[in-house]
């Protein structure tokens, strides 16, 4: 820690010994797009660092015309102007002891933009979740809520592309909401069911607010409950909210939400959140996604050979879907099958997203043509797969 | 000794216009009186007489400084502006105008244009204490203000406006740099306060009052200045008095002025004032000692310390002749310091506190 004894003296010591750690895992950022405030943030702290508080002061007040309602940037012109006039032991000192609460929130902002911009992933890793982008999802946005970070990928012939990166807000109580009420954010695989307009929407929610679809068919599964789990924009005193403030809701800095609105297709675009992203490399990636693609079409094959053991050795035991459990589904299908003479099975554009919490399952989403002597149809189809002992299973399926 | 009286604060102003008006000597009392009725707070009268200086000799800038002050003092701040404003520019090496413009955006709640006014006051003197006491003033405002925006306070009713010191007499000029300013083909001596006082007495003081050194600062009001370093300086050997003894005790009671001054023991700082003491601008003693405790007293730690001490007594009088260096939270300034010492009662008090060489 040769900078934290550099900083002994420094009014920031406090915040900057953790916010400096830089992850070994920078190596190829260049890539990443550093249109918002973090890399002029993250100057300000090297030259406060360096005790150049002049020139951090000068930095801030630039940082400041860009973004005149930044309340971070605020406090650390504050803190800049008090330490010529006094010595200052911590972060926001000035801001009185009343305001405590509020001066933390803003130090865990400053931490969680300066770590997020330090920590940037590397450019030939991608979030595990992404497994297959179907061809219709033009992107994928993906939310590391530790990190109070969104980052935003772009479907490259189904490989994820990183497009941006921004800090985002979520649940004053953390993650893994399952009640109404408990100010927390879901932790899944969610996508966009409508788009808001500003016009209509209190001002609250900024520059517009996409709603997703929790509680999804695992959540309901699981019996949770709750509703109005959005994306949106941020109200208009402020640049940005802390990294916990909101009630459930993912919020971004308007000016970001507008640049992320342009990318998002409703019922479409799929919205993971997670609690720290998994990162693979894309040779690992490209391997998980071949065997679960695999896996897909081994069930296909499986369904058309008519052989109801095979096929229903994809099923797990505890399958529910509409009301119906793995029984019922197991007898319904033998039925069905009896009346058989050959089945053809299609599977087009999937998409396949791993469910980023304890939970370990993967969201399918394909079209499915079926044919077969008594009974065509075309689908768009949702199953839930699950690992059971090494195996994965089809515990969900339904019309997506 | 008593010669000091003659560079006393108050008669500065006419020992600066002397320099220029010898041969019209009644212009110069015109500013004196008006200076004085400023002081006594006749500012209309004031106003009247500056005005009519300043028809003979309208680019005079101790005249015009005069007058943006009176003008101050009756609150009619736009006209105050646009005279110091104008002295800025005809003057831009003078600390003062600036600093009293800052005052009035101040006033006005216009705090980033008071700050880079004094800022510009400091750039022109980096030892000027009463532009960097602002500043911090300013600064500690600005910080308020910052705060308030990040933390969604309103400190606008506990905290009421901010007062700055005004400054009522140009000091950091000596009567040839007026001079020069208003005739251009003497040889300029700019600005540079350190040029000044040292000098010895003139042996008639009442002879040409002009002529001897105008003492530039008396310590205009308060020498927080520089960092320190602060060792403090093994007693002036240097020293070229004959009396021994004086020289230590003189050199002992800076020690403890200063230490009483760094450990903020604003009594024990004051009791090294003699009664008579000068203080700067003329001020009445219980404003001044009312200002420094209030400077000492300001949260944050004081260091102020000095080196290069030469002390030269003659009888009851020593003068003391060092660099300061003040350190006070984030400001750190350095200056040349003299202080006059007269023994009373067998203890070496000050009597003058000014800056200069």
């Amino acid at each position: 820690m040769a900078i934290r004894s550099r900083l002994r003296s420094s009014a920031f010591a406090v915040l900057l010994a953790v916010a400096v750690p830089v992850s070994a895992g920078a190596a190829n950022e260049v890539r990443y797009s550093d249109s918002g405030p973090e890399p002029q943030l993250a100057r300000i702290f090297s030259l406060i660092e360096g005790n150049r508080l002049d020139a951090a002061l000068g930095e801030t007040e630039a940082l400041l015309k860009v973004y005149p309602n930044f309340r971070l940037a605020n406090l650390i012109k504050g803190d800049l102007l008090l330490a010529r006039t006094r010595p200052l032991t911590s972060f926001g000192q000035g801001g009185g002891a009343a305001a405590r609460d509020k001066v933390n929130d803003l130090r865990d902002e400053a931490l969680a933009r300066l770590h997020a911009y330090q920590t940037k992933p590397p450019a030939n890793y991608v979030p595990r979740y992404l497994l297959q982008l179907g061809a219709g999802e033009k992107y994928a946005v993906v939310v590391d809520t530790q990190k109070s970070r969104l980052y935003l990928y772009q479907n490259d012939n189904g490989t994820p592309r990183f497009v941006a990166d921004y800090y985002v807000t979520h649940g004053k109580l953390g993650t893994e909401k399952v009640r109404e009420g408990d100010q927390r954010t879901p932790i899944g695989v969610y996508r966009v069911t409508a788009s808001l307009p500003r016009q209509k929407l209190a001002d609250l929610y900024g520059s517009g607010a996409f709603p997703l679809n929790y509680p999804n068919e695992w959540d309901k599964r699981m019996g949770r409950n709750g509703h109005g789990i959005w994306l949106h924009g941020t109200p208009s005193n402020t640049f940005s909210r802390p990294p916990k403030a909101s009630d459930g809701c993912v919020v971004l800095a308007n000016q970001d939400l507008d640049a992320v609105a342009k990318t998002l297709q409703v019922g479409m675009t799929p919205v993971i959140i997670s609690n720290s992203i998994e990162w693979l490399s894309l040779d690992d990636w490209q391997a998980e996604r071949k065997a679960l693609l695999g896996m897909i079409d081994e069930w296909r094959r499986d369904w058309e050979s008519r052989d109801i053991e095979r096929y229903a050795s994809h099923y797990s035991q505890k399958f529910q879907a509409d009301g119906q459990g793995y029984r019922a589904w197991l007898a319904q299908k033998q039925k069905v099958n009896a009346g058989k003479s050959w089945i053809k099975v299609t599977t087009n554009n999937i998409s396949m997203f791993r469910n980023p919490g304890k939970e370990d399952y993967v969201v399918v989403t394909f079209e499915q043509d079926y044919q077969s002597n008594n009974l065509s149809n075309t689908m768009m189809k949702r199953q839930y797969w699950t690992k059971e002992d090494g195996r994965w299973k089809i515990v969900y399926e339904g019309g997506a | 000794m008593p010669l000091h009286r003659f560079f006393a604060p108050r008669t500065l102003v006419l020992a600066l216009c002397a320099a220029a008006a010898v041969a019209l000597p009644a212009y110069a009392d015109q500013l004196q009186d008006a200076s004085r009725l400023m002081k006594q707070g006749q500012q209309a009268q004031a106003l009247e007489q500056v005005d009519k200086y300043l028809t003979t000799k309208p680019k005079d800038a101790q005249g015009r400084f005069l007058k943006g002050v009176i003008l101050t003092e009756m609150n009619k701040l736009s006209e105050a502006t646009a005279v110091f404003q104008k002295l800025t520019e005809d003057y831009p090496e003078l600390p003062e105008p600036y600093n009293n413009l800052a005052v009035i955006y101040a006033q006005q709640k216009q705090y980033e244009k008071a700050k880079q006014a004094l800022e510009m006051a400091i750039r022109t003197h980096p030892s000027y204490a009463t532009a960097h006491e602002n500043l911090g003033d300013i600064y500690a405002r600005l910080a308020t203000q910052a705060y308030d925006k990040a933390l969604q306070l309103d400190s606008s009713n506990a905290s009421a406006q901010i007062k700055l010191a005004t400054i009522k007499e140009l000091m950091s000029v000596n009567g040839r740099t007026v001079a020069t300013a208003q005739r251009p083909t003497k040889p300029a001596v700019p600005t540079a306060p350190t040029e000044i006082a040292a000098v010895e007495p003139a042996k008639t003081p009442e002879a040409k009052p002009a002529e001897t050194k105008p003492e530039t600062k008396p310590a205009e009001a308060k020498p927080e200045t520089k960092p320190a370093p602060v060792t403090p300086t093994p007693p002036a050997k240097t020293s070229i008095a004959p009396a021994g003894d004086a020289t230590a005790e003189a050199t002992k009671a800076i020690d403890a002025w200063l230490a009483a001054w760094s450990r903020k023991d604003v009594k024990g700082y004051l009791a090294h004032y003699a009664r008579d003491f000068q203080t700067p601008g003329g001020e009445p003693r219980a404003a001044w000692e009312a200002e420094r405790a209030r400077r000492i007293n300001k949260p944050g730690a004081i260091q102020v310390g000095y080196e290069k001490l030469r002390i030269t007594v003659d009888g009851d009088t020593a003068t003391a002749r060092f660099r300061q260096h003040y350190k006070s939270g984030a400001l750190k300034t350095g200056s040349n310091k003299v202080v006059v010492l007269v023994r009373r009662d067998g203890r070496w008090l000050i009597q003058q506190e000014r800056i200069g060489s």
